[in-house]
């Protein structure tokens, strides 16, 4: 099998989107799912999110930010080349799939993207927007330089609200602080968040949404290695229990899962990641 | 005929060489010391040992062969009933099955089978012996699930009788436990599995690595949409268990799945990969089986002064003698009767240290061995900084949650009978997806006699059809 990079495209510097040849993850994609990828013979297995998919055209997309090694060979590679392996869709896709056209329709949506989370979080969006349910998404990122998909996501969803920490684009402030805005001043109302970005901005979205009762969904971006229940790396305490990221989510409620545990597990192989080159890009290292 | 020597023991790496790298453990015997000790066997009319190889190899056959130097032929006669001479020959437990029944046993030491077997194996495969039998194809198609030896045992069989076998292998290498679990110091991956591998493929077994079943393809899509007439599921044990007590998830414990598959698939011990792999200055591995023996090694050629807790006692050890001496040899130091009740952390939320309880045997329990018993008031700490958890694996119920009307157990186990069919017509399964984590050789058994009900399975097939056009 040959996973070629049929198309690449430069989000912000070091962010990259890619549409890879891989037909069959194509065809059993569903939105809230993920793969694996390696790029070379020694490579690491890189879990990545599926960013966007095409059945009928064989392709998966993925958005990679290029923050250790592999990520970084990831992103310099070319259309045309292949990578080595490209193994997915893996995970659960998200709960509202499986619900009624009716019980979709009474719904409203609020998507909280941060970082390289607005990859996953569009063909979420995008799929219920297909099915006419009403969606509104929140951008974050610490700049305006750094918002990504911004046109993609405005073409699928409701309303799209952007917010910068620095102002330059949007909101003046955290996506926590645009939430609060949105339902205590611009009296929207929401049924079901889901909130998909860096482990801390989850966290303080799900302390927020606590806070109006708001149903809300996280997915978990955590270690992996084989991606398919084998390693436990993965493993999150949520509501108390352990789960297995890679096959019980990587989508749990929210307000359930332990974020500082989940936060404190993703820092294990740092030092092997060399953690010194890694610059946050959404404001979360001040 | 039958001699007096003493049973020929191959060489072995210096130990305090071998605990600082990644390379295999036991030389082999040369083609002189094979020779020598297939002398040794009295060739009995009655083989016990062939009675207890769980796949009937004709041991005192290929045994005669390589005493008269005749290796080709002795590989020849392994290879009727046995594709991996090379792998089982190093991972067999032969001190339960074929040497545990030999009649030199009784009074002295057994013939030393397994080094007979791997050294007919090696031999084969460095003068490159093996002749691929390439039937006229039948036309049907048989998918196998996992790559695994249950998997490439099937395979192996259907292909020889001229099926189209497709392997999905979820992973990006086949082999199965061959690649993930089982170290590169017992089982060389590129000088032993790839090449036994490749042996497969050359029957015309073709295998896609990649391909999640559950999630890339289903079962039912293989049977309903893809032309599969029946599919075989190996897909073996591969969910690790845990301990559910205090402290686990801090960082520093991992599943020895993890620990073996960071240094075994993804070869991260080795320099030039990408995958990291931590072993702290102090590791300790709860567990006495085979598995956790493959852990402590490891964490031991990583540079971790290694523990091993069990709960039980050395006699109840589940490992395989010969891996608990070597692991002994090599420094690894043993705690018996030991059980950790908590992972300590430091204020970082990294492994400090196990808090163990003392036990003591009590009575048989089901299992037929003596129950541990807590002994009250026993606690105390092992201070370390990684702690690898190798308390047995069951199935991953990936597949049996995505595959209709597919009967599972308790334990998550696949339903399936002594041939493998399952619930579901069409559908068979064998290995550890099956009975649970077993061996090697008991998984390529159970994919051997899954290939015979498959090709039953499109006989009968075949018979309806004709029946009702008649």
């Amino acid at each position: 099998m040959s996973f070629k990079i049929l198309q690449k495209r430069e989000l912000t510097p070091d962010t990259v989107l890619m549409r890879i040849d891989a037909p069959r993850v194509a065809r059993a994609a569903r939105p809230g799912q993920f793969v694996i990828v390696r790029v070379s013979y020694q490579g690491e297995r890189i879990p990545l999110t599926i960013a966007d998919y095409d059945p009928a055209a064989g392709w998966v997309a993925i958005v990679t930010q290029g923050v250790g090694a592999s990520t970084r060979r990831l992103n310099a590679m070319d259309e045309g080349d292949s990578l080595t392996d490209f193994a997915g869709p893996l995970g659960r896709p998200s709960e509202f799939i499986d619900l009624s056209p009716e019980e979709l329709a009474r719904k409203k949506f609020l998507f909280v993207a941060g970082g390289v989370g607005v990859a996953p979080v569009y063909p979420q969006v995008k799929w219920l927007h297909e099915r006419g349910v009403a969606v509104d998404v929140i951008i974050g990122a610490r700049s305006a330089d750094l918002l990504i998909l911004t046109d993609e996501m405005r073409a699928v969803c409701d309303n799209l609200y952007l917010s910068t920490d620095d102002g330059t684009a949007g909101y003046n402030g955290l996506v926590t602080g645009l939430i609060k805005e949105l339902i205590d001043n611009r009296a929207k109302t929401y049924d079901e968040v889901v909130t998909i970005g860096p482990m801390v901005m989850m966290k303080f979205v799900a302390r927020t949404t606590a806070d109006y009762g708001l149903p809300t969904i996280a997915s978990l971006n955590t270690l992996m290695v084989d991606g398919t229940g084998m390693c436990g790396a993965c493993r999150v305490t949520v509501g108390g229990t352990i789960y297995f990221a890679c096959v019980d989510g990587p989508e749990f409620d929210a307000h359930k899962v332990d974020f500082d545990e989940a936060m404190r597990r993703q820092t294990m192989y740092r030092d092997f990641e060399s953690a010194a080159d890694h610059k946050c890009k959404i404001g979360l290292d001040r | 005929m039958a001699n007096k020597i003493a049973r020929l023991n191959a060489r072995e790496q210096d130990p305090a060489a071998r605990a600082r790298n990644f390379e295999e453990v036991s030389y082999g015997f040369t083609a002189d010391e094979a020779r020598l000790e297939a002398s040794r066997c009295i060739q009995c009319k009655k083989p016990f040992c062939m009675s207890q190889c769980p796949v009937s190899i004709q041991i005192p056959q290929f045994i005669e062969r390589v005493r008269e130097g005749d290796f080709a032929a002795a590989a020849e006669i392994i290879s009727r009933d046995s594709l991996l001479p090379s792998v089982c020959g190093r991972v067999c437990p032969q001190e339960t099955q074929c040497e545990g029944a030999c009649v030199l046993g009784i009074k002295g030491e057994s013939v030393n089978i397994g080094k007979l077997e791997r050294f007919v194996g090696d031999w084969s495969l460095a003068n490159d012996i093996f002749k691929p039998t390439r039937p006229i194809p039948n036309g049907k198609k048989v998918a196998i699930v996992g790559s695994g030896p249950a998997g490439l045992a099937c395979a192996a069989d259907l292909a020889v009788m001229g099926y189209e076998v497709v392997i999905f292998e979820a992973l990006h290498r086949p082999g199965g436990v061959l690649v993930y679990g089982i170290p590169e110091f017992r089982l060389p991956k590129e000088g032993v599995v790839a090449r036994e591998i490749s042996k497969i493929e050359s029957l015309g077994v073709r295998i896609e690595t990649d391909v999640v079943v559950g999630r890339t393809l289903t079962v039912d899509s293989l049977l309903a949409e893809d032309g599969f007439g029946a599919v075989f599921i190996g897909s073996g044990a591969g969910l690790p268990y845990f301990m559910c007590i205090p402290g686990e998830n801090l960082n520093g414990v991992v599943s020895a799945n993890e620990f073996l598959t960071r240094a075994n698939l993804m070869g991260a011990y080795h320099p030039d990969s990408d995958t990291p792999i931590f072993s702290g200055p102090r590791t300790v591995v709860v567990g006495g089986g085979n598995v956790a023996m493959d852990a402590v090694r490891t964490a031991r050629r990583l540079g971790s002064e290694a523990y091993i807790v069990y709960r039980r006692s050395e006699a109840e050890l589940p490992a395989r003698v010969e891996e608990v001496h070597h692991a002994k040899e090599e420094g690894i130091e043993f705690r018996m009767l030991c059980n950790p009740i908590e992972v300590l952390g430091d204020e970082r939320g990294w492994v400090r240290g196990v808090k163990c309880i003392q036990m003591e045997l009590g009575e048989p329990d089901a299992s037929g061995r003596r129950r541990p018993v807590e002994i009250e008031g026993s606690e105390f700490e092992i201070p370390c900084e990684t702690v690898v958890m190798a308390l047995g694996t069951s199935p991953n119920p990936l597949i049996a949650s995505t595959t209709e009307g597919l009967e599972t157990n308790r334990r998550g186990c696949l339903v399936a009978d002594e041939w493998g069919a399952t619930s579901r017509p069409g559908v068979f399964a064998g290995g550890d997806a099956v009975t649970g984590a077993a061996t090697v050789i008991l998984a390529m058994g159970a994919g051997r006699k899954a290939a015979t009900a498959i090709n039953d399975h499109f006989d009968q097939k075949l018979f309806s059809l004709v029946t009702t056009y008649n």
